[in-house]
């Protein structure tokens, strides 16, 4: 009786072991995390992206934003300013939006007329700012990745970028990886 | 819940969310959680009407119980247990 049962526990041990490993592997590969990166610097986007954001958040997900190209005009602090910048940096600099408040609408901008009636509109129904959505976003500890080779390509500088907490820069590679383990992959 | 029952509840802390629409009414509600114990229950007022699809699906992820909502005139009270 012993004898005949003790090499079926065995086995059952080793296939519990295998069951384990093979879960922790499956949990590593599909966090419950949400990983966007996000590449459009129009503000309609950028609100999508942080108010989907912050509801992940709230709702215990890991949240890594990607930042990279157009989104960047985002991250940019209106009171900094980067020296040392060679005349298609400076030509880039003017020419797009400086910071969060002042990004474009992707339909109806009307000279910039569009964002002032959204704006005033999202006031008037108690919908966060900008400003707000990203302190939030700091508290949440939502990760904000700067893509470094368009931020170069761009002509910005890390002294111009805002001041957040969770900011760090780095390349594909990060987003990829962070992309390769999250259970929500997504591109705006 | 019937809205005789959820009525009759006594909360354990109320969350004003009123003055803020999607998402602001989960952010609120997140925040305030850690104020209450395990078992406790906590009210939230929102004027959102998103806000009666989205804290049930809130609960459910994380693990509270979502006991319910009924509506005022202009707003509407939720009502959950902290897991």
């Amino acid at each position: 009786m012993e004898n005949s049962s003790t090499p079926t526990m065995e086995a059952l041990r080793n296939e519990l072991e295998r069951l384990k490993a093979k879960t922790t592997r499956l949990e590593k590969s599909r966090k419950d995390q949400l990983s966007i990166a996000i590449v459009s610097g129009d503000m309609d986007k950028i609100l999508a992206a942080m108010i989907i954001s912050l509801a992940a958040a709230a709702m215990d997900s890991q949240v890594k934003l990607f930042f990279s190209f157009w989104a960047l005009s985002a991250l940019r602090d209106p009171k900094k300013k980067a020296k040392g910048k060679d005349f298609i940096s400076k030509m880039f600099g003017i020419m797009l939006p400086n910071g969060r408040n002042r990004l474009k609408l992707s339909n109806m901008n009307m000279c910039g007329m569009g964002p002032v009636m959204i704006k005033s509109l999202m006031k008037k129904q108690n919908v966060m700012s900008l400003d707000e959505m990203f302190k939030e976003a700091a508290n949440l500890g939502i990760e904000i990745t700067v893509c470094e080779m368009s931020m170069n390509l761009m002509g910005f500088k890390k002294e111009e970028m805002i001041d957040y907490p969770h900011l760090r820069y780095a390349g594909a590679t990060t987003f990829v990886a962070d992309a390769g383990e999250s259970s929500m992959q997504w591109f705006i | 819940m019937t809205t005789e029952e959820l009525k009759a509840l006594k909360s354990n802390l109320t969350v004003d969310a009123r003055g803020t629409a999607c998402p602001g009414p989960l952010l609120a509600a997140k925040k305030a959680i850690g104020e209450i114990e395990s078992g406790e229950i906590m009210e939230i007022l929102s004027a959102d009407e998103g806000t009666k699809n989205d804290i049930p699906r809130w609960c459910e992820k994380v693990g509270h119980e979502y006991l319910g909502f009924f509506d005022e005139d202009s707003f509407s009270r939720l009502y959950l247990i902290k897991d």
